[in-house]
Formats: structure tokens, C-alpha cells, sequence
């Protein structure tokens, strides 16, 4: 015997005597080599891949957690830390936030699959029924999730369920009770909901999944007709490849996804916000339209009735369908009622997504991403208009670390020169600087003013707004320099005294009637000097999103 | 003895090759799949977050007002990102002005186990494990390893500029 099957033989030895303490192998065993029927196969995948998302939404959500502060406004802040700072963070919340939806459909795609092959029937109704139960879960941590980072889009979404499940009859008003939300949202509903997503929802799950793996084994995979004659085959490796295969495609789409796509942060939560319009997740968006059919004292029935009445039919389905089994091309009553659903389902999907008006610009800006734009003056952005317009980016980088063009980095200019030396360069660069071969900058001094203006403010930290001030805002920047707002009024802390500072206007007034006040100020506001400014589109349109887009407090105050 | 540990019953007409590559594809896929989600996850938890601009210079007071040779404590405000969230916080610096040009500003805290020390008689004594430093920072005796932590410092305008702490070397 050579000495490496001494090991091996040892490593065995070790293995059986685990095995005899803990009885883990053997269980293993017991659970993996489960016979199933002949016709098991790839229609059976998606349970499976059910439990591997909920694992991967447990995960993620811990890890989240790590980087997540759960009060109002500190949420807010910690998933945009999470989004801007940290390394990892998008693709974590890109895992759970997308990961959340794909749950929704892998769920409704296991459900529908054991419905159209009737495998719910006895003595399987007690694992429906459980499995209705899971899914009401999974659509409880979508609703209460919802709500966790605190941006306007969640405390809109959740102001209307609230309100929602008050109009339940009777129960109504105990359901607010429970979740706070008699008054207005805020902190304490906050804490319900967070507590319910990650202390309450988890271990139920946990336990009602074991319960329904439980309940399979117990009764065994549910077999097709004629199932009974043929030889039964072993669930590892071969229904476990097929599962692992689905896994993996789900996985890779959930990955990719999570690299790929934006994941919404809007502004932080706004209750004074008067143009925001609410919508729920896109799972949910059938309910919404459901409603707009129902009104006045009819629209409990949209709100309550109708979902309560869909949810027992569903666990009911198992103690009304109690024919013999049959194969599944034969259901064709079981079919019927997927497709009528799945139709109105996704009708009212569309119905729900064509209805709903467009986002204002100032409520659909990422903050997942650059926002420094908005915290600069009006001339400093109007500077970042010409810096485009002249192209100096051609020779002159503004990023630390980025390989060198032919002009100078112009990051921290300020720190080697001065307001005037730098007129004097934009002007006859080559006096300025000898040996220079920049071209003389062919704007006004009032313009120059504003490229001046912009350099002296460029540090590391602000140095993107060069790149990602949209556009729209560094257009109605233009505007605002060009038509000399500045004179009276202030932004960001920057500009005249005579007039409102404009921070804050759209807490103030509604885009329409800003519109109307720039087109006739006396009507508006009968004492106001200011002239009118009789802008033309898309001057008008950029004009006032910008000024919308200004954040509530200039910074600093 | 130990139970005798299960082998997988052979059923139907499931050839050991299809079996064996069913396996292979469980195993790798299965791998793909936890390295795709550690990978990530490492990076999360391990990497720094994103870093902010460069040293942020604080004013501590006028320069023409402290004592030579004598050691002053100072302190002064700093604002800073802890995480999400910007903190203003109280800093101290023991400062040692030894000319007009020439002043030292010390992080307060010995460099054995972080104890806050104290000036006495034209030396820095900790009163943890009596640490005593030199008021240029050397150890003198007691069991700290290394000078005493400096503050990068520059003067404009005859005010005291005081920057980041930076370690010092043993």
C-alpha cells in the first residue's frame, strides 16, 4: 500500500466517523437520491430556482445591511453612499433590487407551472396552499422594501399603499394603526416597515420553505399519467444538473443585469413635493390600473375586494379542481385561465404604463450618480456651457490621473493663478503665457467672466460637472447668465438680493405658473420690477428644469 | 461500527457517462456561480470607498500669539464625511512653536496605546504608562514605540493651517 492510499483510506475512515457522530452524509444522501418520476424533467426547474434567488436576496440584503443606516433621511443618505462610494455597492444593490423582480416572476412561473399540470391536486393542496403564501411574502417585501431608501419615488409609492390598505372595510383603520401610517408617513412607519422586511418576513420564509420542501418530499414529486409503470430515475444528479443549468441562466441574466442597468435613486423624500406623480413597482401596476376602473364608493371593490377574492380563489383552485389527474395537454380549462389572466394581466400592465404622465426632469434625475452640477452658481455652470461650446477639453484635462493633452491640467488653476492673470490668458493667451499656443478664447467679457468663474471653483472633488452637468441645466444656465438673472436674483447662494433667492422655487411654485411669471410678472405677482422674459421653446423648458433642479437649501445654509 | 454510506441506485437506462457529465456540469457551474457572487462581495466588504479630494486645511488660530519653546494644546473644528454622514468634531493638537516659521503641531495621543498626554516641565508625559516624549517628539523613555504623531501644518497670513494627521515612523 503506497502512502497516499494510507491517506486516502484515513480520509475515509475520517469521513464514516463523521458520518456516524453527525449523520450528515447519510442525510445528504437520503435527500439527494430522492426517486422522482419518469417524466420529471425541465418543466419542474423553476422551484429550485425560486429558492436559489431568495438565498441570493437573503445575502445581499445582509450585505446591504453593513453599509445601511434604517432611519429616514440617514437611508436616504447610506444607499447613496452605498450607489457613489462604495466599491461594490451598485452591483450589490443592482443584485438585490433587480433580483427582487426576477424572484416575482420565477415565483408566478412556478406557480403557473404546477397549476397547468394540475400537480396542486390531492393530497399536494396543503403545499399549494403554503406556496400561495410564499408568494403573498414575496409581494410583502417588495411592498415593504419599497419604502427602505427613503427617495421620493419610495415615500410616494408608499403614502398610496398606505392609504390603500386603509380603506379596507372594518379592518382598515387597524391596519394603519399597525403600520403608522394614520398621519403622515415617517419615521415610525419607516420602522415598521423595515422591521417587517428584515426581522419578520425572513424567518417566516425560511420557515414556510422548509415547510413546502417538506411537504414535497412527503408526498414526492407529483407525476404525470401513466407515470406509475414507468422505472423512476434519481433526483442527483439528474434533476439537479437540470436545476443547476436553470439556476445558472438565471443567475447570469440577474448578474448582467445588475451590472448593466440603473438602479432608481431619486431625491431624497420630499412630503412637500406637489408635482411628483406615484407609481408602484412594475409587479404591482396592474392593481393601480384596476383602480382608475373603480371610483367613488366602488373602489374598495379595486383596492380590497377583488385581490382577496383572487387570493382564495387561488387557494381554493386545489379543492375545486378534484378531477382525476391528467396529462397536461388535456387541461385545457387550467390553460384557458393562465392565458385570460396572463392577458389581463399584462393589458392592464400596459394600460397602467401608457396612462401614467411622464416624470418631470427635476423628479427623474439619478442621484445615484454625479450631482455636484446642481450645487454650483449659475455663472460657474454657464462656464461648463462654454467650456463645451470652445471645446477646451481638446487640450486641457480636468481629471486628476488622466493622460496629459497638450494644454495644462486645469484642475486647482485657482492655486497658481490669479482672476486676473486669467482674463488676461483667455484673452491673448501668448502675452499671458510665452510659449502658449493656445488661440484667444472668441467670447464676450461677460462670458469670459463665467469661464473664469468656473476655473477658480474646479477642485478634484467637483472637477466632473465638466462631463455630467446635463445638459438641459448648463442650457438654462446660459440663459440665465445671458438675460443677467443674476443681478437680482441668487443661486446657490451666488447673486443678487433684489429678487427671491431661486433655491427653493420648486418648493414654492409649480413650473406652470413660473412659466406665466416669466411671460407677464406683473399678473403673477402684481409689485415685482422684474421684466418679462418672453423665452421660446426649448429655451422656456430648460430655463425653468433647471431652476427646478436647484436644490432646496443652497449649499451651505 | 459506522453505517454503510449510501451509493446512488442505478436506475433505467442512465449511462454512467451522462451521469458523469451531469455531475462535472453541477460542480463547475456551481463554482461559477460562488466565485461570480465572492468576487463582488470581496470587493464590497475589502475595498476602500471612493476618496475625497486632497488635504483639508483647517484654521487653528494666529501664529504671532504663541509662546516660544513652550507647548500650547489647540483646538479646532473639523468637518468630515464619517461614511454618509458629515460630522463637525473637536480636534486637539499640542502645537511647539520654535520660531516664526518653524511650528510643529503633535496628534494627542501617545503613541503606545492612544492615551491623551499632557505638558509638564518642557516635556510630553503620558499618564497611561509613563510615556515621556522630547518637545520635538522623540521618545525620551517609557514604553512608546514610536515620536509622537505630527499634524501636517502650513502658515498664510500668520495663521496656523493645520492638515492631516500623519503617522510617524519608529
Amino acid at each position: 500500500m503506497t502512502a497516499q492510499n494510507g491517506m486516502g483510506e484515513k480520509f475515509k475512515q475520517f469521513l464514516e466517523e463523521l458520518d456516524h457522530r453527525t449523520g450528515l452524509h447519510t442525510g445528504l444522501g437520503k435527500f439527494l437520491y430522492e426517486e422522482i418520476p419518469a417524466s420529471s424533467g425541465w418543466h419542474q426547474i423553476f422551484g429550485s430556482v425560486a429558492l436559489f434567488l431568495i438565498m441570493i436576496q437573503f445575502f445581499t440584503g445582509m450585505m446591504l445591511g453593513f453599509n445601511y443606516a434604517p432611519t429616514p433621511g440617514d437611508a436616504y443618505s447610506s444607499v447613496r453612499y452605498i450607489m457613489t462610494e462604495v466599491t461594490g455597492g451598485r452591483i450589490m444593490r443592482g443584485l438585490h433590487h433587480w433580483g427582487a423582480s426576477m424572484l416575482i416572476v420565477i415565483v408566478v412561473l412556478h406557480m403557473v407551472q404546477v397549476f397547468l399540470y394540475g400537480a396542486y391536486k390531492k393530497p399536494r393542496e396543503a403545499t399549494w396552499i403554503v406556496g400561495v403564501v410564499l408568494l403573498l411574502l414575496t409581494l410583502a417585501y417588495g411592498l415593504t422594501g419599497y419604502l427602505l431608501p427613503w427617495d421620493n419615488r419610495a415615500y410616494w409609492g408608499t403614502v398610496v399603499t398606505t392609504q390603500i390598505a386603509a380603506t379596507a372595510p372594518v379592518m382598515g383603520p387597524y391596519i394603519s394603526r399597525i403600520l403608522a401610517s394614520t398621519g403622515d408617513i415617517g419615521v415610525q412607519t419607516f420602522a415598521r416597515f423595515y422591521s417587517i422586511h428584515v426581522l419578520l418576513l425572513p424567518p417566516a420564509t425560511l420557515l414556510l420553505v422548509f415547510f413546502h420542501v417538506f411537504l414535497v418530499r412527503r408526498h414526492g414529486v407529483a407525476p404525470a399519467p401513466g407515470d406509475e409503470i414507468k422505472p423512476k430515475k434519481s433526483f442527483f444528479p439528474e434533476q439537479v444538473f437540470k436545476d443547476t443549468v436553470a439556476v445558472f441562466v438565471a443567475f447570469a441574466i440577474l448578474f448582467v443585469m445588475a451590472i448593466m442597468v440603473k438602479v432608481p435613486l431619486e431625491r431624497m423624500a420630499d412630503p412637500t413635493d406637489t408635482a411628483y406623480i406615484p407609481r408602484p413597482e412594475w409587479y404591482f401596476l396592474f392593481l393601480f390600473q384596476v383602480l382608475k376602473v373603480f371610483e367613488g364608493p366602488l373602489e374598495v371593490l379595486g383596492t380590497i375586494v377583488l385581490p382577496t377574492l383572487a387570493i382564495l380563489a387561488l387557494i381554493v383552485a386545489p379543492f375545486i379542481d378534484r378531477g382525476k389527474l391528467v396529462a397536461v395537454r388535456q387541461r385545457t380549462l387550467a390553460l384557458g385561465i393562465v392565458l385570460l389572466a396572463g392577458i389581463g394581466w399584462g393589458g392592464l400592465t400596459i394600460a397602467a404604463v401608457k396612462s401614467t404622465p411622464p416624470q418631470t426632469v427635476a423628479s427623474s434625475i439619478d442621484f445615484a450618480g454625479p450631482t455636484q452640477w446642481m450645487e454650483i452658481s449659475a455663472p460657474e455652470l454657464a462656464g461648463v456651457g462654454y467650456f463645451r461650446q470652445e471645446q477646451c477639453g481638446t487640450c486641457h484635462n480636468i481629471e486628476a490621473g488622466t493622460t496629459a493633452k497638450s494644454g495644462p491640467n486645469l484642475l486647482n488653476t485657482a492655486r497658481r493663478h490669479d482672476a486676473d492673470w486669467m482674463m488676461a490668458h483667455f484673452k491673448n493667451p501668448a502675452a499671458a503665457t510665452p510659449g502658449s499656443t493656445m488661440a484667444p478664447v472668441n467670447l464676450t467679457d461677460a462670458q469670459l467672466k463665467d469661464v473664469q468663474a468656473l476655473m477658480l471653483k474646479l477642485t478634484p472633488d467637483n472637477a466632473e460637472v465638466v462631463d455630467t452637468a446635463p445638459d438641459f441645466a448648463v442650457q438654462g444656465a446660459l440663459l440665465y447668465e445671458k438675460n443677467s438673472c443674476g443681478a437680482c436674483h441668487a443661486v446657490n447662494g451666488i447673486g443678487g438680493k433684489i429678487g427671491p433667492s431661486l433655491n427653493g422655487l420648486s418648493q414654492r411654485r409649480n413650473e406652470a405658473w413660473v412659466i406665466q411669471h416669466f411671460v407677464d410678472p406683473q399678473k403673477m405677482s402684481p409689485k415685482t420690477p422684474m421684466p418679462p422674459y418672453k423665452f421660446g421653446q426649448p429655451d422656456m423648458g430648460n430655463m425653468v428644469n433647471y431652476l427646478f433642479t436647484l436644490p432646496v437649501r443652497a449649499p451651505g445654509q | 461500527m459506522p453505517e454503510q454510506i449510501q451509493t446512488p441506485p442505478a436506475i433505467g437506462d442512465y449511462s454512467p457517462t451522462r451521469r458523469a457529465f451531469q455531475l462535472a456540469v453541477i460542480y463547475i457551474v456551481g463554482a461559477l456561480i460562488g466565485l461570480a457572487l465572492a468576487i463582488p462581495t470581496a470587493i464590497y466588504l475589502l475595498a476602500a470607498p471612493r476618496k475625497h479630494g486632497g488635504t483639508k486645511w483647517i484654521d487653528a488660530g494666529d501664529v504671532t500669539q504663541l509662546p516660544i519653546g513652550t507647548p500650547v494644546e489647540l483646538n479646532f473644528q473639523e468637518s468630515r464625511l464619517d461614511g454618509w454622514r458629515l460630522v463637525t468634531e473637536k480636534k486637539t493638537a499640542w502645537v511647539v512653536k520654535n520660531g516664526d516659521s518653524n511650528i510643529v503641531a503633535f496628534g494627542p495621543q501617545c503613541t503606545h496605546l492612544g492615551c491623551a498626554y499632557h505638558a509638564e516641565n518642557g516635556e510630553f508625559i503620558c499618564p497611561c504608562h509613563t510615556s515621556i516624549f522630547s518637545l520635538d517628539g522623540k521618545v525620551i523613555s517609557g514604553p512608546a514605540p514610536r515620536p509622537l504623531d505630527r499634524y501636517e501644518t502650513k502658515i498664510e497670513n500668520n495663521r496656523l493651517e493645520i492638515g492631516e494627521l500623519k503617522r510617524s515612523d519608529a
